[in-house]
């Protein structure tokens, strides 16, 4: 690491995708930002054009193409790379990573441990033994501590066109909180602090399922009332299933729960709400994946939730009826007629 | 048949630092006026800045004066001073004539009353090591215990002037003992055993001995001090006192600053970090986090003061428990627990010990078959990361991690509380994860466990209070059912032991009717009433279910009721 303070360091952002390239963008208003990208050929790209992904790159923003790179200059480093590649991404940062080291993901995805051997299609329970937030596979697999998260209604697109937004920053540590808040923050940009930071990564990863329930509504050309009933009975399922996993109830109810469930359900600009919406209009889920450019993490979300709600014996009737849909064949309308006749007879009932 | 333990193979083993002169503590109480100065002082800054304005300090004040007056009135020991009443009303007085008169008359008398009661309760809080008493009880207790084994064991005539068996023979001391002798040299240690009965201070303080350490200063109980043969070898073995009547923040804070200063100085400490004995006899699993935060503050303040390259002495967190058949206070802990937790459903009964009643034990301990065993963790930095036998501290891939690392920001050593409080949180998660890693499971916990489970088991609908309240005479539990039960958790046991997550005697292995005979044999074996045995048909059952409960409970945590 270099020797200046941390205000005049650059900032690392791993990750090249959408929500990545945005993120550093903001970052790059007042500081050096390194972002990390997997080739040399996009490297070039970046750096010739000044252009990622559609967005176009702040002249503050280097692409490097190696991560001990990244550790050594930064102090401060955004992980914002897909929950499936997250793990393998840390174990090749990780030798290059110190305890001063602050990391604050923005990944809204879960990572599962199993034994050598298993995998998801091969176990039939998964409960908090094996299902890692993004937060504690970066303390798995790194000597890091002070760990954050970004979670909040973040559409990509429209962060990149400045409008008005919010956010919040979860960790443990208040300097986290701090530094996160100090980096981001701008006229059009709020930032919230947390210290739950399972719980607001939670709602982060959550909020996906019923974005794809949410798109699938929208599919069938159905309207609001419809769309309200899914959020108002989607944020009761997800405080459900949430406080299971460790998460607090403040946390669902805060910009990173509701806020983000609003924003996503409403939203053709969520990749989990096309999702969604495509299965609805007839496509199955393996023509749908093949024709996106980034992960729609809710899908495998609910694989992972619908597991652990088994083994918790969770009520989670929209998640297991997607997962009827996604990975059984069970059809949108079915489904739809199926949640429509299910005996929910208690409004709310977490606030006890 | 007993069944034996593996013979220690510990030979005796020679102190680590060879003259008393060389020992921290020693260094400790040789500069006493200079270090509780220091105390005073360093305690008074902390609770000026917790209180930095006028009126906070005299309010702070006020309510210290106030609970120490109710303290006197309502809880007064043999150990408190005499002149404390004395005392605590002439600061009252003070305090009156401070806010009765205008602000520039006397500035600075508040300041000049804080000064005095932390330096009345730095006086109280300090130990007093003295080498030739020290040596004394050293020699007193070996050779007693020593006496009492051989007497009892040697069936013969003059066998109490032999010397054929050791307190060693007896306590066994299993683990990391080679490091933790390595690094006592190399830098500060920590030692954080679990907390069972009044029994452990001596113990521990028995057990560094034998393992060849210098001296450990102790934070022990100021209620210990009430009797008087405990006080006697407290005082001598470099024991503190921490009064748990007192909450007042001047209190707390001095005694931080006590143990923090002399972690700084390199004095290898002791705290039993669950605060008192456990109630119900389950291994800790919250810690008071006042203590260990000491530690990683005096870690800190040992970076922050030294430059960026300078070698630091690093401070070794090292977990410890202690592994009883039986444990005298058993009987009261479990009602402390069950009135506590039961609020009004049930009222225990008042019986206390003092010294005859702990002397009884001893003699009953050494004349009877049962033993301890005493379990050292691997060493740890403050973070909780496990060191190698140079004290690197490494990482879950072996990797060295510098452990100053962990205070940067922006590449300087920064004092950060909140920071700190995190990491003193995931310390104590890490300690209560290796007390359930190095804890050795006896075969009395494991019948104790399994006959408990298997009494709920049948009683579904009963819950805990429930279930105790059922007379003792109806509880029976075949012994071919309780025979299969033990031994299918006995083989869950072998699997944690595999896996890292727990340990057992080596007595716990063998044919399953020796194990259980042994267990039985074991299990709160000095109670007046048994918490296990056998009736005439050979079946289980039980005098106490209360204290069965207790036994039970050592086991609670590893997940074991699943095989019942």
């Amino acid at each position: 690491m270099s020797s200046r303070n941390l205000s005049d360091q650059p900032i690392g952002v791993i990750g090249a995708g959408n929500f990545g390239s945005a993120i550093a963008n903001m970052l790059a208003r007042e500081r050096q930002v390194l972002f990390y990208v997997r080739s040399e050929q996009i490297a070039r790209h970046i750096l010739e054009q000044r252009e990622n992904r559609g967005h176009a790159m702040h002249p503050n923003i280097t692409p490097v193409t190696s991560l001990e790179e990244v550790a050594r200059h930064c102090e401060v480093i955004f992980p914002i790379v897909p929950s499936s590649h997250f793990r393998s991404m840390m174990q090749q940062l990780s030798p290059h990573l110190h305890p001063y080291h602050m990391l604050i993901h923005g990944t809204k995805g879960l990572d599962i441990k199993l034994p050598p051997g298993e995998s998801i299609e091969s176990v039939n329970k998964l409960s908090r033994e094996q299902v890692r937030t993004m937060s504690e596979v970066i303390r798995e697999e790194s000597v890091v501590v002070r760990v954050g998260c970004l979670a909040g209604p973040n559409l990509s697109k429209e962060l990149a066109a400045q409008h008005p937004a919010a956010t919040v920053i979860a960790s443990h540590f208040n300097e986290v909180i701090s530094v996160g808040i100090k980096m981001l923050r701008s006229e059009n940009f709020q930032v919230y602090g947390n210290n739950d930071l399972i719980g607001v990564e939670l709602a982060g990863v959550l909020k996906n399922i019923f974005a794809i329930a949410s798109g699938a509504l929208s599919g069938m050309g159905y309207g609001e009332n419809a769309r309200g009933l899914l959020i108002s009975r989607g944020v009761v399922e997800m405080i459900h299933v949430g406080r299971a996993l460790g998460g607090n109830v403040k946390a669902f109810l805060g910009v990173a729960g509701i806020g983000d469930l609003v924003t996503t359900s409403n939203s053709t600009l969520s990749r989990n709400f096309q999702v969604g919406y495509k299965l609805a209009q007839g496509q199955t889920l393996r023509e749908i994946l093949a024709g996106m450019d980034e992960v729609a993490e809710g899908v495998n979300t609910i694989r992972i939730i619908k597991k652990c709600t088994d083994h918790y014996k969770l009520r989670a009737p929209i998640t297991n009826t997607l997962h009827r849909v996604l990975f059984e064949d069970l059809t949108i309308r079915e489904a739809l007629s199926y949640l429509m006749r299910y005996p929910l007879n208690v409004d709310i009932d977490f606030l006890d | 048949m007993e069944v034996l333990e593996k013979k220690n193979k510990n030979k005796k083993y020679k102190p680590v630092l060879e003259g008393i002169p060389e020992w921290p503590v020693y260094q400790l109480s040789k500069n006493r006026k200079e270090f509780l100065e220091d105390v005073a002082q360093k305690s008074f800054e902390r609770i000026k800045s917790i209180r930095p304005t006028r009126k906070e300090l005299i309010d702070e004040l006020e309510a210290t004066v106030y609970r120490e007056q109710q303290r006197m009135k309502r809880n007064r020991w043999r150990v408190d001073p005499e002149d404390e009443a004395l005392f605590w009303a002439d600061i009252k007085q003070q305090l009156i004539e401070i806010t009765n008169k205008p602000a520039e008359d006397n500035l600075q008398r508040e300041e000049a009353l804080l000064s005095r009661i932390v330096n009345r309760y730095a006086h109280e809080i300090a130990g007093n090591f003295k080498p030739s008493s020290y040596r004394f009880a050293r020699e007193m207790i070996t050779f007693w215990f020593s006496r009492l084994l051989n007497a009892s064991r040697i069936k013969k005539f003059g066998g109490f002037f032999r010397n054929q068996y050791t307190l060693r023979d007896k306590i066994q001391i299993v683990g990391k003992v080679k490091q933790l002798r390595n690094l006592t040299r190399k830098g500060t240690i920590v030692m954080v055993p679990t907390h069972f009965s009044n029994l452990d201070s001596i113990l521990i303080g028995w057990v560094i001995h034998a393992l060849g350490l210098p001296a450990f200063i102790y934070g022990a109980g100021l209620n210990l001090f009430n009797i008087k043969i405990f006080a006697y070898f407290m005082n001598s073995l470099g024991a503190y006192k921490v009064d748990r009547r007192k909450k007042n923040i001047p209190y707390l804070e001095t005694l931080k600053t006590y143990s923090n200063i002399a972690l700084q100085r390199g004095a290898h400490s002791l705290f039993f970090p669950g605060g008192t004995r456990s109630r119900s006899g389950m291994i800790e699993k919250t810690l008071k986090l006042g203590l260990l935060s000491s530690g990683i503050e005096a870690q800190r303040n040992l970076y922050l003061n030294a430059a960026p390259d300078q070698e630091v002495r690093k401070i070794f967190i090292v977990p410890v428990t202690l592994n009883y058949h039986f444990v005298l206070e058993a009987p009261e802990l479990i009602d402390d627990y069950l009135s506590s937790k039961g609020q009004d459903r049930y009222l225990p009964e008042e019986d206390t010990h003092g010294s005859l009643g702990m002397l009884k034990f001893l003699f009953k301990f050494f004349t009877k078959g049962s033993n301890i065993s005493v379990s050292i963790g691997r060493c740890m930095d403050v973070l909780g990361n496990y060191v190698d036998d140079e004290g690197n501290s490494l990482d879950a891939h072996g990797r060295v991690i510098n452990t100053r690392d962990y205070f940067l920001a922006g590449n300087q050593v920064t004092i950060d509380t909140q920071r700190e409080n995190e990491y003193t949180r995931m310390l104590s998660l890490r300690i209560v994860e290796e007390y359930h890693r190095i804890n050795r499971i006896f075969a009395s916990h494991l019948v104790a466990f399994v006959a408990f489970e298997l009494w709920q088991k049948k009683h579904p609908k009963l819950d805990l209070f429930g279930l105790l309240r059922l007379p003792e005479e109806e509880l029976v539990i075949d012994y071919a059912e309780f025979r299969k039960t033990c031994k299918r958790v006995r083989k869950q046991i072998y699997q944690l032991k595999e896996e890292g997550k727990a340990n057992h005697a080596t007595h716990l292995k063998g044919k399953i009717d020796e194990v259980i005979k042994h267990g039985l044999d074991n299990v709160g074996i000095f109670h007046l009433k048994r918490p296990l045995l056998k009736n005439k048909e050979g079946h289980i059952i039980t005098q106490d279910l209360n204290l069965l409960y207790y036994y039970h409970n050592r086991l609670v945590g590893y997940e074991l009721e699943k095989f019942i």
